[in-house]
């Protein structure tokens, strides 16, 4: 799998906003990264460090100021059915049935919004067909009984589940994932996780999941990446959120829950949060541990003179 | 004072009671009054009696006219025409506003001219109407259309803009063309709060009909309460205001069920 290209590239991604008198603030400062098929990649960091900008530019919801972000080598520039997104929250459409919310990608891809009125026997037919292939969907997601109940009539983590149906069932190259357990109870992000697991790998596909969440990233992911605006340079504090680290979870993948509770845990947990949530520890670009395989990056010498 | 309180609780006998007893304590004072009025002046006009507003109804809804046509029935058609017109091409309200909340070509052109012709008294138009459109129908229809558009494109408007974008977004990654998510995601999620709207802005419509009625027409309910007003016919338009108003009562109801029953994931957002 490593030999395989990397299907999503970025490299030297720059974003910044204005603040509120028109100055340029960064927020993201030269993010490389590279990310192999069937990877479940875990994103952490301090809040506000920029990882839902991350996240909405692989989206395509949002360009880069600078750099490029490729997804099997071409440049993205809007949200597409090669990259399903689940929410924490407004997932579902509110006047759509369970069942209807997740054939939705199918039949808008289907019939469009009028070009199936041209021949309604014909989306009937289909529609049927699509709605057979959605209860192996619900099936799945333990919710088989609850094809015709509306969003409102769900529970959060159930909600959610029919959100990650609606995605998966549209094939996405990548399903990315902006902290979507966020707004449940303890039990049932522990259950949603489990199942998040189990649904990667029965499908092998490709998660990018941002969480704030240290000991769900370690756990769930196979490879976690940090985030962080909490390091220095050679010209002093840094500016905007870079890569301060990216490894790989020890233990195989997906882990067993005793994981939780380990001493390898503790001490990822502990690590991530010295390098990369502490305001008072500037880590030097130099001694970021970017040690997962697929990392890389492009050193400006004007932050590091070391790297050649 | 218990049944004062912000935690009374009511039966349905009792809280069916509390509703009429407004109703019933004004037909109640306007009998009574209307009986002493008698008693005085048989020959009484302002306050007709139960008996000579059956008359009156009588007059107009069973029997013909001079021209042999059925008044109240003849009216009514009229008047519910003209705002059947304008409901319709209210239709063109609700897309614009749609439109103006998700495309912003259609918010940077059209959004503050509406804001401004918001803000024109429909009514401060009707002369202009009159001349343009003349005195027909359709200056008419033209009133009660200009006097609601800009509120029901407006309401629409900050509808369509306050579906939250991630909707948009999801529809995206789900493969939805743009007119998928116009009216595949958007528009019937706002949908019941602009059937509200419009059922909201009734009053105002039935407004402008009224007053474009009493202005220049040959029939309509505005029309005649005007007419007979000559006549001081109170027991003919006593019953015109009640059956206009009740109408209205009906079509808000069947707004209010139509939603219910079709939108029911609404009720329990």
């Amino acid at each position: 799998m490593n030999a395989a290209p990397p299907m999503l590239h970025l490299e030297d991604v720059y974003v910044s906003y204005p603040n509120r008198h028109g100055e340029p603030v960064m927020i993201l400062n030269d993010i490389d990264l590279k990310v192999s098929q069937g990877e479940f990649i875990t994103v952490v960091g301090p809040s506000g460090c920029g990882k839902s900008t991350l996240l909405r530019l692989i989206l395509g919801a949002e360009a880069p100021t600078q750099g490029a972000v490729l997804l099997d080598g071409k440049q993205l520039d809007a949200p597409n059915r090669n990259r399903g997104i689940v929410f924490q929250k407004y997932s579902l459409f509110p006047h759509l049935s369970v069942v209807d919310n997740i054939i939705f990608g199918l039949d808008a891809e289907a019939h469009g919004m009028f070009k199936g009125w041209l021949q309604p026997g014909k989306m009937r037919q289909k529609r049927r067909a699509f709605r057979e292939q959605a209860q192996v969907y619900l099936e799945r997601i333990g919710l088989a009984d609850a094809a015709d109940k509306f969003p409102h009539e769900l529970s959060g983590g159930m909600r959610q589940r029919v959100a990650i149906a609606q995605s998966l069932i549209m094939k996405p190259r990548i399903l990315l994932m902006d902290e979507p357990f966020g707004a449940l109870d303890h039990a049932t992000r522990t259950e949603m996780q489990l199942f998040i697991l189990e649904q990667w790998e029965q499908a092998k596909m490709t998660v990018f999941f941002v969480t704030h969440d240290l000991e769900e990233a370690c756990f769930l992911g196979s490879r976690v990446m940090v985030l962080s605006q909490y390091y220095q340079t050679d010209r002093g504090r840094g500016q905007g959120a870079k890569i301060v680290g990216d490894f790989g979870t020890p233990g195989g993948h997906p882990k067993p829950t005793d994981f939780l509770y380990s001493d390898e845990m503790k001490q990822m947990v502990n690590r991530i949060r010295h390098e990369g949530l502490n305001p008072d520890f500037l880590q030097h670009i130099k001694d970021f541990n970017l040690t997962h395989r697929d990392a890389f990056r492009t050193v400006d010498p004007k932050e590091w003179q070391g790297e050649s | 004072m218990k049944f004062l309180s912000m935690y009374a609780k009511f039966g349905p006998v009792t809280s069916a009671l509390l509703s009429a007893s407004l109703f019933v304590a004004c037909i109640a004072v306007y009998l009574t009054a209307s009986h002493l009025r008698h008693q005085e002046n048989p020959k009484d006009k302002v306050m007709p009696t139960i008996g000579k507003m059956w008359q009156g109804v009588e007059n107009t809804a069973f029997k013909g006219d001079r021209k042999g046509d059925y008044r109240l029935w003849v009216d009514t058609w009229a008047s519910a025409k003209r705002l059947g017109y304008s409901t319709l091409l209210l239709v063109l309200a609700v897309w614009l506003g749609l439109h103006m909340g998700l495309y912003p070509f259609f918010e940077a052109v059209f959004y503050r001219f509406i804001l401004f012709f918001d803000k024109v008294p429909a009514l401060a138009l009707l002369p202009i109407l009159f001349i343009i459109f003349g005195l027909g129908e359709l200056s008419k229809v033209m009133l009660i259309l200009l006097g609601v558009f800009p509120t029901i494109a407006l309401d629409t408007y900050l509808r369509a803009k306050a579906v939250p974008r991630e909707q948009v977004i999801k529809g995206r990654t789900l493969g939805a063309s743009s007119a998928k998510i116009t009216y595949g995601i958007v528009l019937p999620q706002i949908m019941p709060d602009v059937l509200n709207t419009i059922r909201l802005n009734f009053k105002a419509m039935v407004l402008f009909l009224i007053a474009g009625e009493s202005l220049a027409a040959t029939a309509g309910l505005g029309y005649r309460i005007f007419v007979v007003r000559r006549y001081i016919a109170m027991e003919i338009i006593i019953p015109y205001v009640i059956w206009m108003s009740l109408l209205a009562f009906v079509a808000d109801l069947l707004i209010r069920l139509w939603i219910k029953k079709r939108y029911t994931w609404y009720q329990a957002q």
